[in-house]
């Protein structure tokens, strides 16, 4: 069955001694009616799907509109031959999130996860995860059951849609995702993955839908980038033992006000926030003549 | 929603709706016309007009036409495989009154001159619609077998066809019925919970007074 609140998942956890992506696992077998797995091999098919598209970057593609593209390469470039801020693995990170944002946008395949604006923030955390911390696949997979499950709890509480509920429904619920996905690499309690998400949501509370030209572009893009370092640090805090001062499930209440009172013009129509810039005004001026 | 409408699909990007739903309205309408149409006239309302051509909404739409599936690497190329195919298709913008933002409307045609017009909107996470076929409503999403079934507005129609239903020990998940007008052309739209076996569909062609039987499955 699917979960309508993280503190039922949790406390079936407790209950019954079990980790947060058994009680998905057990959740999606008795949904679609599947054995363990075929559950297991459907999300393996979700996690090879987000390597490929990470494999077939390609840093010289551009957006149909010009407006995106070869960021991804950049950020990898610079980590090569400088020394950035962030540090190595969170420099891979942000450049994962671009190139998948990119790839995206160049109509490149992707795994929506929840949408397909916020298609990076859960492959920049773990394909780097996988890679440096030298997890198995075992254990991403089970991170990617944790991440679908908080998921699965927003969109029916409230939307992961842009154009219900703002970019808040889609890149940070994809935060909190990405969140307790890693909380559960780190070893973190079931608890602590609920704080998580609580955690992530919270920081990204407020955040509009205002594409330019109506385009999954910019900002889209670069939101990846925040969704997935905001997941980072959210759970170094989560494993530090700092916790939610509020609850998950009430975060995810407040996600789903606050989408509903955000004006029409902030949620995915491209009339409002920087979508109304001057620049942003002309840029989509040029692109809808172009396409006439 | 299951978790894997979540955690997936697997799609070509950018846009679930504007552009994996375009490929699921394409995908639809070719199999409610049985084959790749040999000429396609495609409308597009609201966002799908303003934003379309920057989403590969218009390319998506030919992609689905062509029989092809959302994750599918050859839809940034379906123009031009159609063309090669000799897919005869033009785009217009149009505005339909109270149609949701995405919406698109087709008219096709087959080799034998079979025709199909069809209204569709993508209602996000790459779900979609049909709301109209050849002018009259529909509502029906695809997810489950579905027979569309178009009779005159007579009495005894859905007798006959939920009969032949129950005695194929078939279930019924949903059904809708709709009219043109009194005594006009209806559509009756149901939708199964398992396969329907070809005979059924046979047994319910030959009845007078009904018009056209489409069966629609996309699992298949």
């Amino acid at each position: 069955m699917a979960f309508y609140s993280i503190e039922e998942i949790v406390s079936e956890c407790n209950k019954h001694n079990k980790t947060f992506a058994q009680v998905i696992i057990e959740g999606d077998m008795h949904d679609r009616e599947v054995s363990r797995e075929n559950s297991i091999e459907k999300m393996k098919q979700m996690w090879d799907a987000m390597i490929l598209a990470s494999t077939s970057y390609e840093k010289n593609d551009i957006s149909n509109s010009g407006l995106v593209g070869g960021d991804g390469g950049k950020m990898e470039t610079y980590l090569e031959e400088d020394k950035p801020l962030c540090g190595t693995f969170v420099s891979k990170v942000i450049a994962q999130a671009l190139q998948m944002g990119e790839s995206n946008a160049c109509m490149k395949r992707i795994v929506a996860a929840p949408t397909a604006g916020a298609c990076g923030v859960l492959p920049a955390v773990l394909i780097p995860y996988f890679h440096e911390y030298k997890a198995t696949e075992e254990e991403i997979i089970e991170a990617l059951f944790v991440a679908a499950g908080i998921g699965q709890v927003i969109a029916s509480r409230a939307f992961i849609a842009g154009a219900a509920g703002g970019c808040q429904a889609e890149v940070g619920s994809a935060s909190a995702m990405a969140a307790g996905a890693l909380v559960a690499l780190q070893g973190g309690t079931p608890q602590q993955i609920s704080n998580a998400c609580g955690m992530a949501l919270k920081a990204l509370l407020g955040l509009v839908c205002d594409p330019v030209a109506g385009l999954v572009e910019v900002p889209c893009v670069k939101r990846n980038v925040i969704g997935a370092v905001n997941a980072l640090s959210v759970s170094d805090m989560v494993m530090a033992g700092i916790v939610s001062k509020i609850p998950a499930d009430q975060v995810i209440d407040a996600m789903r006000e606050v989408g509903e009172k955000m004006d029409v013009s902030l949620k995915e129509t491209g009339k409002g926030g920087l979508a109304k810039t001057p620049t942003a005004v002309e840029i989509t001026k040029k692109i809808r003549e172009n396409s006439k | 929603m299951n978790l894997f409408d979540i955690l997936g699909p697997i799609m070509v990007g950018p846009s679930s709706s504007h552009t994996a739903g375009a490929v699921r309205i394409g995908r639809v309408t070719m199999k409610l016309l049985g084959s790749v149409p040999k000429k396609a006239e495609i409308y597009l309302h609201g966002s799908f007009a303003d934003t379309g051509v920057g989403h590969g909404t218009d390319k998506a739409l030919i992609a689905g036409l062509l029989g092809m599936e959302p994750d599918d690497m050859r839809i940034p190329q379906s123009m031009e495989i159609a063309k090669e195919m000799g897919v005869d298709f033009c785009f217009r913008e149009k505005h339909f009154r109270e149609a949701h933002p995405n919406t698109a409307y087709l008219r096709v045609v087959d080799s034998n001159g079979k025709k199909l017009e069809l209204q569709a909107c993508s209602i996000g996470g790459g779900r979609i619609l049909i709301n109209e076929i050849d002018g009259i409503r529909a509502d029906f999403n695809g997810d489950k077998p579905t027979l569309i079934v178009r009779n005159e507005d007579k009495p005894g129609h859905v007798a006959f066809v939920t009969t032949t239903l129950a005695n194929a020990g078939i279930n019924v998940a949903t059904l809708v019925l709709n009219r043109s007008k009194r005594g006009g052309d209806a559509v009756i739209v149901i939708e199964t919970d398992m396969n329907i076996p070809i005979e059924a569909i046979k047994e319910i062609e030959n009845v007078s007074g009904i018009h056209k039987v489409t069966y629609l499955n996309l699992q298949e």
